[in-house]
């Protein structure tokens, strides 16, 4: 009956209403603005300006010229890139299961509810953060023919007959950094297996304890299937990680010998900053994202959950 | 009766055997920890024999002293730089994060979704594949051989994780809390500062000790953009230790400097292991 002195409240009240939303917009927007800016330019500009560099000679100093499809034709006739691309995937290979494994035998270990089980959780983990470049400087020691101790306790147990350069020939050299980069990343694959791991309810277990199912059957049909998108999640993280390698081949071997363990990522940084020659660096930089993107996709969907089947 | 003991020495033996098991694991794991320190606390000509000493005959800090009078300004130039570098990246992405983070999560505003896959999309992109532009960008206004150029660069790192995390934190906290204040007219910013930040303050140790750790420890960014010896964070620096740049490599003097470098990330992680953990599952959640 009073509607009529009540309507102007209401519209009041909207373009109170708007003008506060639009302010609340414009700060929402100011608060992820610095976000954005530094991923932007830092992230995002950088990102095109590899494809952008990737169609050029692009040398430090001295003129750059557009050159189209070049760098990436050099690139088929290139054996160091093709050597140090079997090399990358060949250690991702090896790698992969290796820590999966381990990292699985541990989480199994470690998921047991026994007294003091913490304290050895956090051991198994401690390498994780250390920096891989500085677990490296620690196994080049260790691994060393004269001064390294695992020469020296092999020699002291019988088990080698006189002093080996373990990073002296391909195959070793490769097993010995395979040894070490598990030492270091074994930790995070086994945490998230050991979380995978205590999210199955102990019921499932129990019925198939009352089932009479024996350890292996309990694997195979529950913990596995039950983890499949942990064990996608752990093994895409080793892929990425070892497919991006630099760290440990830079400092335990220098890519020897004879380049043999030269990794996509250190035959890169050689070209860029090395050689200089940034566009052709740039150029491996497109074929490298272009792998792990696929690599992560294909992975996932090969993993996924057979309920989207 | 019978039944039950023999049970219980079954128990037994399988405890005793996993016990074993475990201690072997973790004296392996601590192995080449334990060796690098001992060996860093042998006399200078000790931790370089050959063949080398299991345990120090004697105890010295001389491998430690030596290091400070290597490359310009010794260690203390590089724990400095490396110092340096890793708080400023932690205040820039906490700062950064917490700011990004309420504004993902409690704003609405065009083009949001838009910005916010763009941010987490850099997640998917190994920056290795970017290092060659950023070099390139950095150099031309002379931040590269920057201690501040590689701050930028390592904020810009550990921003997606910072910003998926603190969202994900404020998220989980009731709308409520903030309504009433801003009904009566507090800022969105001095809601945040007086009432939310202690609220989301777990989620911001996590993000600062995984910025600490990652900036201290990176290796690939550091040695492209430093060029010039005395920028060397500590591990760029102890590759040059171990290259035998100053003459014979040191080996005593680098197991000293990988102690030092060991240490803070060892602690933080040791004390703040919940946060650190809790990190680890948030990210694992997202996949």
């Amino acid at each position: 009956m009073a509607s009529s002195a009540l309507i102007p409240a209401p519209l009041a009240n909207t373009k109170v209403i708007l003008s506060w939303e639009r302010k609340r917009a414009l700060t929402g927007f100011l608060f992820v603005l610095p976000t954005v800016i530094f991923v932007g330019i830092f992230f995002i500009i950088p990102l095109l300006m590899t494809i952008f560099m990737s169609f050029h000679d692009w040398p430090l100093f001295g003129e750059r010229a557009f050159i189209g499809l070049k760098n990436y034709i050099d690139l088929l006739g290139d054996k160091q890139f093709l050597n140090s691309l079997g090399f990358t995937f060949r250690y991702t290979v090896i790698i992969t299961p290796l820590i999966f494994l381990t990292a699985f035998v541990l989480a199994s270990l470690v998921q047991q509810k026994i007294p003091a089980i913490g304290i050895f959780r956090t051991i198994f983990f401690l390498p994780v953060v250390i920096g891989l470049g500085i677990s490296s400087l620690i196994w080049v020691w260790l691994l060393h023919d004269q001064v390294g101790i695992i020469n020296k306790i092999l020699l002291d147990l019988h088990i080698i007959p006189k002093a080996q350069l373990w990073l002296a020939n391909p195959p070793s050299a490769m097993n010995v950094i395979v040894l070490s980069v598990i030492w270091k990343t074994v930790g995070l694959t086994m945490v998230l297996l050991l979380a995978g791991m205590q999210s199955i309810p102990d019921e499932l277990y129990e019925a198939a304890e009352v089932d009479g199912a024996n350890y292996w059957q309990k694997l195979r049909f529950i913990t596995l299937p039950l983890l499949r998108r942990t064990i996608a999640l752990a093994l895409v993280l080793s892929v990425i990680g070892s497919l991006l390698s630099f760290d440990q081949f830079f400092i335990i071997t220098s890519g020897g010998p004879r380049n043999s363990t030269l990794s996509i990522v250190y035959w890169i940084f050689n070209n860029s900053f090395t050689y200089f020659k940034m566009g052709y660096g740039a150029a491996m930089s497109i074929v490298l994202l272009v792998i792990l993107v696929i690599l992560s996709g294909l992975q996932l969907y090969l993993l996924r959950d057979s309920s989207d089947m | 009766m019978i039944h039950q003991t023999a049970h219980r020495q079954k128990q037994a033996l399988r405890y005793t055997l996993v016990y074993a098991v475990l201690i072997v694991l973790a004296a392996a794991f601590l192995f080449p920890i334990i060796w690098s320190t001992l060996n860093s606390f042998k006399p200078p000509s000790e931790a370089m024999a050959v063949p080398p000493t299991y345990l120090p005959t004697t105890f010295s800090l001389d491998n430690y002293i030596k290091l400070t009078t290597y490359g310009r300004g010794g260690i203390f130039r590089h724990v400095f730089n490396s110092a340096f570098v890793s708080v400023l990246t932690v205040l820039g992405t906490i700062v950064l994060s917490t700011l990004g983070g309420y504004g993902f999560a409690r704003f609405s505003f065009p083009g949001k979704g838009v910005l916010f896959i763009m941010v987490l999309s850099t997640l998917m992109i190994p920056f290795q594949s970017i290092l060659i532009p950023l070099f390139v960008m950095l150099a031309a206004v002379d931040l590269h051989n920057n201690l501040f150029g590689l701050v930028l660069v390592y904020i810009t790192f550990q921003l997606p994780f910072g910003i998926f995390l603190m969202r994900t934190t404020f998220m989980t906290i009731p709308r409520e809390i903030e309504e009433s204040a801003l009904l009566d007219g507090c800022t969105s910013l001095s809601v945040l500062y007086r009432m939310l930040l202690r609220l989301v303050m777990p989620g911001i140790v996590t993000v600062a000790i995984y910025a600490f750790i990652n900036s201290w420890n990176e290796f690939i960014a550091a040695l492209i953009f430093m060029t010039d010896q005395s920028n060397f964070t500590l591990p760029i620096f102890l590759t040059t230790v171990r290259s035998g740049q100053y003459g014979q490599v040191d080996w005593g003097a680098l197991q000293a400097g990988v102690v030092i470098s060991i240490i803070p990330s060892l602690v933080i992680f040791l004390v703040l292991q919940r946060y650190y953990m809790s990190g680890l599952m948030g990210g694992a959640v997202k996949s």
